[in-house]
């Protein structure tokens, strides 16, 4: 049974209702819980939950401290193409936009990616636009192959591939995937995503299925905030993370936070989350998920970024660059898929990571785990 | 079983401390160095998926003083035993020791360790020559099993690993401590100074600790009252515990007045 067989169960509408009547009473027998679970997710994530977002911040620091210590973990994207079949209006690499379309020579994310790695990134994050011509099978089996010898973790944000892809994928060196759902709502979500394959909201959901079913080691889910209500959001990024643990038990749960901020097209979130929105998201997604990585990205300002060091975030990229060739090559293209708000280096956001009385991890993996005896 | 006098010895070697401590969740490599030199450790726990190897500048194995601590390198981030195999013999190359901390920990939430993997890795790495010392859950079979293919010592768990919720599998340990021919190692879940203590009451050779002392306020702190439980414990184990009783036992019985020949 694939998670759209589980969202065809939940009724949707019972969902929102829940978060919307939500009292103090839920919050507090969510925060009595040893434990809570998904049936405290919609008080976790609700209004009422607002009075106790110090309480449930204290518990998801706690909770953080001791499940994964006193450290950060640190990962860079690196933009392979910016060509897009897909019209995303909220995304700086939509088929309308006018802007340069590149897609990088393996040569010349081989020069981006030996830059990375002399910053000192072991964990890599590839990403791209949705376009099967341009972005291969063939064109990253073969630029993850040359990676692999620089990076020990390679994850992909690309577009949604299937089993048999994500294994040759897996052979060649990938261990992590990231694809957000972008809303869980399924009118939402037929709205924002009106033409190209992105248009398909089962294909999206059964694609990282597809990565559990590969074995990939982490899954990373998202929802993309702006573009429907977050509280409701959250709640089903619980019951799909959820999903995917009992399902596919090797796997790592990650969940990352992306709000839209500027990018090309101008696109005005219709959904406003505020930065205490943002906290009481991450800290109650910790509460549910003790042991799942929690993900920032530089979309996020400097200072909201150190505020939520040691409250519930694990993963955090550092010096990004959202357009293909943005570390070198920056002439290339205009494109990039969103603006970055945190343009510290990648040393600077160190200082302020151990400024907090953390440590900057910068390898959590090895290659070794993944290379096939021969 | 740690018969009370007898000392550490682990594959031929010697140990006067009983605490191992890992190098995990540390706010930085110094507060780590630190809380090891409090904790008077002899064994250090090293990741190797966190630290790399080739690079002597890493900053984890700068803070570790090697003459100090013998390094034990584990597998942990390994989902099978070919995974944990292949990482043991890459350990041997770079770190230059054949003594391997086996974790086979397939499930990444709750990181428990798998029993088949690991007895089949456990297999593996005695025949090519790895001092083994195996991370399992409480299972006293499965310890027994271990000790038959070679392994050095066995490590159950008291409680999921960073959990710091204490002695939970105590009866199964129990049994371990009373069977086992290897020292028994009591490994994950140790909270507080009194968990450690009472695994070295019970009857352990030795306890790993990582999580309690890394994620303390103050570590340092933290190791040296981890040092003092163990210590402490070893001392009681010394002195001839009283044992327990379901019975009061006055200390001055009220018919002490009577003559010791019964008469």
């Amino acid at each position: 049974m694939s998670f759209d067989d589980v969202i065809q169960e939940i009724n949707l509408t019972e969902v929102r209702e829940r978060i919307q009547s939500a009292t103090g009473r839920d919050v507090e027998r969510a925060l009595s819980a040893e434990q809570p679970g998904l049936e405290h997710a919609p008080a976790l994530f609700s209004e009422a939950a607002v009075p106790f977002l110090e309480e449930i911040a204290r518990r998801s620091a706690a909770l953080t401290r001791q499940r994964f210590g006193r450290v950060i973990y640190l990962f860079i994207p690196l933009y392979i193409s910016n060509e897009c079949v897909n019209n995303c209006p909220y995304c700086g690499f939509a088929k309308g936009l006018d802007v340069k379309r590149v897609t990088l020579t393996p040569n010349k994310v081989m020069r981006e990616a030996v830059f990375l790695h002399s910053q000192g990134f072991r964990h890599l994050l590839l990403v791209s636009g949705e376009h099967p011509a341009h972005v291969s099978i063939d064109y990253l089996r073969k630029i993850i192959a040359s990676l692999d010898t620089l990076f020990d973790s390679i994850s992909i944000e690309i577009q949604p591939m299937t089993r048999e892809e994500y294994l040759i994928l897996s052979e060649a060196g990938v261990d992590g995937l990231t694809l957000y759902q972008e809303t869980y709502d399924p009118e939402l979500y037929k709205f924002y995503h009106r033409s190209g394959p992105k248009s398909r909201y089962d294909m999206r959901l059964m694609a990282i299925e597809a990565g559990g079913e590969a074995e990939l080691r982490t899954l990373g889910i998202g929802a993309l905030l702006g573009l429907g209500d977050w509280r409701f959001e959250a709640v089903m990024l619980a019951h799909h993370g959820r999903y995917l643990m009992r399902r596919f038990w090797r796997s790592r749960l990650a969940v990352s936070f992306p709000r839209i901020r500027t990018q090309s097209g101008g696109f005005q979130p219709k959904f406003s989350v505020t930065d205490r929105d943002l906290i009481q998201m991450i800290c109650g997604m910790r509460l549910l998920f003790p042991d799942a990585e929690l993900v920032i990205s530089t979309r996020e300002a400097p200072s909201l970024r150190d505020n939520l060091i040691g409250l519930g975030i694990t993963r955090m990229s550092a010096g990004s660059r959202t357009i293909p060739g943005g570390y070198l090559i920056r002439a290339e293209s205009n494109g990039g898929q969103f603006e970055v708000e945190d343009r510290r280096t990648p040393e600077e956001v160190c200082h302020a990571i151990c400024a907090k009385g953390f440590e900057p991890v910068w390898k959590d993996f090895d290659r070794q785990f993944c290379v096939k005896d021969t | 079983m740690n018969k009370p006098g007898k000392k550490l010895i682990i594959a031929g070697v010697e140990f006067h401390s009983r605490l191992f401590v890992g190098t995990g969740k540390f706010s930085s490599p110094n507060v780590m160095a630190a809380a090891l030199a409090a904790s008077e450790t002899e064994i250090v726990t090293v990741a190797l998926r966190r630290v790399d190897l080739n690079n002597l500048t890493d900053a984890m194995l700068s803070a570790l003083d090697f003459r100090r601590y013998r390094l034990l390198p584990n597998t942990s981030g390994a989902r099978t035993a070919e995974e944990a195999v292949r990482v043991a013999k890459m350990a041997r190359v770079v770190a230059k020791t054949s003594w391997i901390k086996l974790e086979v920990t397939p499930e990444p939430h709750y990181l428990l360790p798998d029993p088949i993997e690991t007895l089949k890795a456990a297999e593996e790495l005695v025949k090519l020559g790895f001092t083994v010392l195996p991370y399992i859950n409480a299972d006293p079979i499965l310890a027994r099993r271990l000790e038959e293919v070679g392994c050095a010592t066995v490590m159950p768990l008291a409680a999921p690993i960073g959990s710091t919720r204490g002695l939970k599998t105590y009866d199964q340990l129990a049994i371990i401590i009373e069977q086992a021919g290897v020292p028994v190692i009591v490994d994950a879940g140790l909270g507080m100074p009194s968990h450690a203590a009472e695994a070295i009451e019970m009857g352990a050779d030795a306890v790993l600790v990582n999580t309690a002392i890394a994620i303390a306020d103050d570590p340092v702190a933290m190791a040296e009252a981890f040092k003092l439980a163990v210590q402490a414990a070893e001392k009681a184990r010394m002195a001839g515990p009283a044992g327990e009783s379901r019975l009061a036992r006055p200390s001055s019985p009220l018919t002490g007045f009577l003559p010791e020949d019964g008469s």
